[in-house]
């Protein structure tokens, strides 16, 4: 594998886009921050934990976590319609598995935990960067967590391996074209709380990949603790 | 368990003989290792490593390690004292909203006097706020109770909100915060753990500079100097 | 929490005493902070904080035909969604009324006005024209969710531009060249008028506009250089009388141009 290979915005295979992330931005949930992979901008809001409604969903042996995505009519270049699509409502439950493992649920038997993930502006990775805006969020909510969870996409473009893809290099043709694989874990952690993929990837090579991911995270979680301390330290 | 007030005030001068020194810390952090450190709340032990199971402020007191919380919805406890606001009367007493997750309710038995039970609205109305103790804390919600000083209904003046996980610092050490912004403002003030707070004064002016005083106090997550700082606060807003 | 009755009383005593808790006066608004380009992908697109209210509002273009009473215009389609991530009282699910309501209001002060020349959008008479899709999104409600919305629609569309259209006569997001047929002058806003008992207000937080018993909203704009009455809707049971009426057209010529001003290194 050519570990020299230039993508077109200049990056290495394994550089991640800049990270921009700021807790608190929305002020009438109990957590909420928003995180971005270059142009791909994600906030989320935190409320809980609170009381579920109907009753009947409530669970008397933990607390639920209800994590809703959707994207922004104008986040895309072909206007989405207002109202859930079925790709929204597939990541709203995949994100919600993805930071489950995290949380203690079962301190808040009968309670719920919702967690809004919205994005602003898309360019390929708008999971990934939710769910990392969405770990920053609960945690900001002073919610218990075994971890902060991070997420991203790495995947291949024909041979090459890469991590955090723009939408461009999603779309690549060439060869075996672009495979993604939308990851997430624990930080401290080796398990992985979030597995999606498309494209083509050989059974041999998926160690690989995950282990570049891996490496990745780590660079996500300090950029998660630091938007932490950060808002303290404005004093 | 050890009631959160107490629990808080000794938290608010910085001890300096603790190893832990107040440090902010995030979920899965190791705070510090060691076998004979406890692992206290908003911690859990990992091997050697006392680690951080919530966002907040990591301290040390007699070897116990724990987390203060510094953001965040309120979690109902037993002894807690809130100020809720009545949404529905039952048969048999009070539902009342105290901005947590279970439903609280305020059974009739605990009224002082004698109710009856046509007469239960004229006691305490939908839209009423009352102070309470909360008495139990079950899967199914939360029961309230009357029993201690000045709880009941709150009569004039006005309620308001700020993050519950900031309310020992507006109480201070043994009341002392919150006592200096009584005499400096001649308000009546009780403060609910659940982070809800009723002022009434004799002047629009006085309530208004109490709350004022109280929010300027929420704002601050370090809490070394504060009772200076607010002293100084007001005598720039006399 | 709902707004609990003594905080009512407390609050219609203090406007009575032309008070509020931060502070301002009765007809004043809360700092506004203004930035643009919310999304590299809208048309145009603009975030307007008013106090702690936070609303970002996104312009798309895209073909469509033109309604069939009137195949000379470019169509114009207003949305409100009131995310839950804004308030803890927003629920998921179906538009809630307000959320209607929102965009509707924002819809009619904008057409009413004559800002957007929508007889200018027209690429095939009467089969083909653009759409114009002004999005709403409150981000924060502090109150006063419709004034910070239409202000941030009305910055949106003044910085939005056209795509291009290909050979096909597609159009090519990439390229956008031309701003949007816009009347240069008119620049409508909505002003929301609160009412708790004798007392009218303007621009009220959450806490307040909770307290308060009735609203109505004006959209106002200049026309010829004459300030326009553009649309007024009334929400809440509560009535108004004439008087209060009146006493609102006194001032709101003058809080329009207060308001527009904030605007201006905008548009």
């Amino acid at each position: 594998m050519a570990k020299e290979f230039k993508r077109s915005d200049g990056r290495k295979f394994n550089e991640l886009r800049p990270m921009t992330t700021r807790v608190g931005v929305v002020p009438n949930a109990d957590g909420s921050a928003l995180f971005a992979f270059g142009n791909t901008v994600a906030i989320a809001a935190v409320y809980g934990p609170r009381k579920l409604h109907p009753q009947h969903m409530q669970d008397p042996s933990t607390g639920v976590l209800r994590c809703n995505y959707d994207m922004l009519s104008f986040s895309v270049s072909d206007r989405k319609k207002p109202g859930p699509s079925r790709r929204a409502q597939e990541i709203s439950k995949v994100a919600g598995w993805a930071l489950a493992p995290a949380i203690d649920l079962d301190a808040f038997p009968n309670t719920v935990i919702d967690v809004q993930i919205y994005i602003l502006q898309a360019d390929s990775g708008t999971r990934t960067a939710g769910i990392n805006a969405a770990s920053i969020a609960l945690a900001h909510a002073g919610i218990p967590m075994k971890d902060l969870v991070c997420s991203l996409a790495v995947g291949k473009l024909d041979k090459d391996f890469v991590t955090d893809l723009t939408k461009e290099e999603e779309d690549f043709e060439d060869g075996e074209g672009a495979t993604d694989f939308a990851v997430a874990k624990p930080a401290n952690s080796d398990e992985f709380s979030l597995l999606q993929m498309d494209g083509k990837i050989r059974p041999e090579q998926v160690n690989e990949i995950l282990k570049l991911a891996s490496e990745a995270c780590k660079e996500i979680y300090e950029v998660q603790k630091r938007a932490l301390k950060e808002v303290v330290s404005q004093e | 368990m050890r009631n959160e007030i107490n629990e808080a005030h000794e938290a608010v001068e910085l001890d300096s003989d603790a190893s832990v020194k107040r440090r902010v810390i995030v979920p899965g952090e190791v705070i510090i290792t060691g076998e004979d450190y406890l692992p206290g709340e908003g911690t859990r032990r990992q091997g050697e490593n006392i680690i951080a199971t919530r966002f907040g402020l990591a301290e040390e007191a007699g070897k116990v390690v724990r987390v203060i919380s510094i953001f965040g919805a309120f979690v109902p406890r037993r002894n807690n004292v809130i100020i809720g606001r009545v949404v529905d009367i039952t048969y048999n007493g009070w539902l009342v909203d105290i901005d947590a997750a279970p439903q609280a309710f305020l059974p009739i038995e605990e009224v002082p006097r004698f109710i009856n039970k046509n007469e239960m609205d004229q006691f305490l109305a939908i839209g009423d706020i009352l102070s309470a103790k909360i008495w139990s804390v079950k899967s199914r919600g939360v029961d309230l109770a009357l029993k201690g000083k000045g709880l009941g209904k709150l009569e004039g003046g006005f309620v308001f909100h700020i993050i519950p996980s900031r309310v020992p610092r507006i109480i201070g050490r043994e009341g002392s915060m919150i006592n200096l912004i009584k005499d400096k403002t001649r308000c009546n003030i009780t403060v609910g753990q659940n982070g809800w707070i009723w002022i009434r004064g004799p002047e629009i002016e006085d309530e208004i500079k109490a709350r004022k005083a109280i929010e300027f106090v929420a704002d601050k997550v370090f809490v070394n100097g504060l009772t200076e700082k607010v002293e100084q606060w007001f005598e720039e807003n006399e | 929490m709902e707004v609990s009755n003594v905080t009512r009383e407390y609050i219609a005593k203090l406007f009575a005493n032309e008070k509020r808790f931060d502070g301002r006066k009765l007809l004043e608004y809360r700092p506004i902070e203004i930035s643009l380009n919310v999304s590299n992908k809208a048309e145009g697109s603009a975030r307007v904080k008013i106090g702690k209210t936070d609303v970002v509002v996104g312009v798309k273009l895209a073909l469509g035909e033109p309604y069939p009473d009137s195949p000379d215009e470019g169509n114009l389609v207003c949305t409100g969604e009131l995310l839950p991530l804004a308030s803890p009282k927003f629920e998921s699910g179906p538009p809630a009324f307000q959320a209607i309501e929102l965009g509707r209001l924002v819809d009619r002060v904008i057409r009413e006005s004559g800002m957007i020349e929508l007889n200018k959008l027209v690429i095939t008479h009467g089969e083909k024209v653009w759409t114009i899709y002004i999005d709403i999104y409150p981000i924060n409600d502090d109150g006063n969710l419709i004034d910070a919305s239409t202000m941030a629609a009305v910055i949106a569309l003044k910085n939005a531009q056209i795509p291009e259209l290909d050979e096909k006569g597609n159009p090519n997001y990439e390229l956008k060249k031309k701003h949007i047929p816009l009347s240069k002058d008119i620049v409508p806003l909505s002003l929301s008028f609160f009412k708790l008992e004798d007392a009218i207000i303007l621009d009220p937080t959450r806490e307040e506009e909770e307290a308060c018993e009735a609203r109505i909203t004006f959209g106002i704009s200049k026309w010829n250089k004459q300030y326009m009455l553009n649309s007024c809707q009334k929400i809440g049971i509560e009535t108004l009388t004439q008087e209060e009426i009146g006493k609102m057209m006194d001032i709101i010529s003058k809080n329009f141009e207060e308001l527009s001003e904030k605007l201006k290194k905008f548009l």
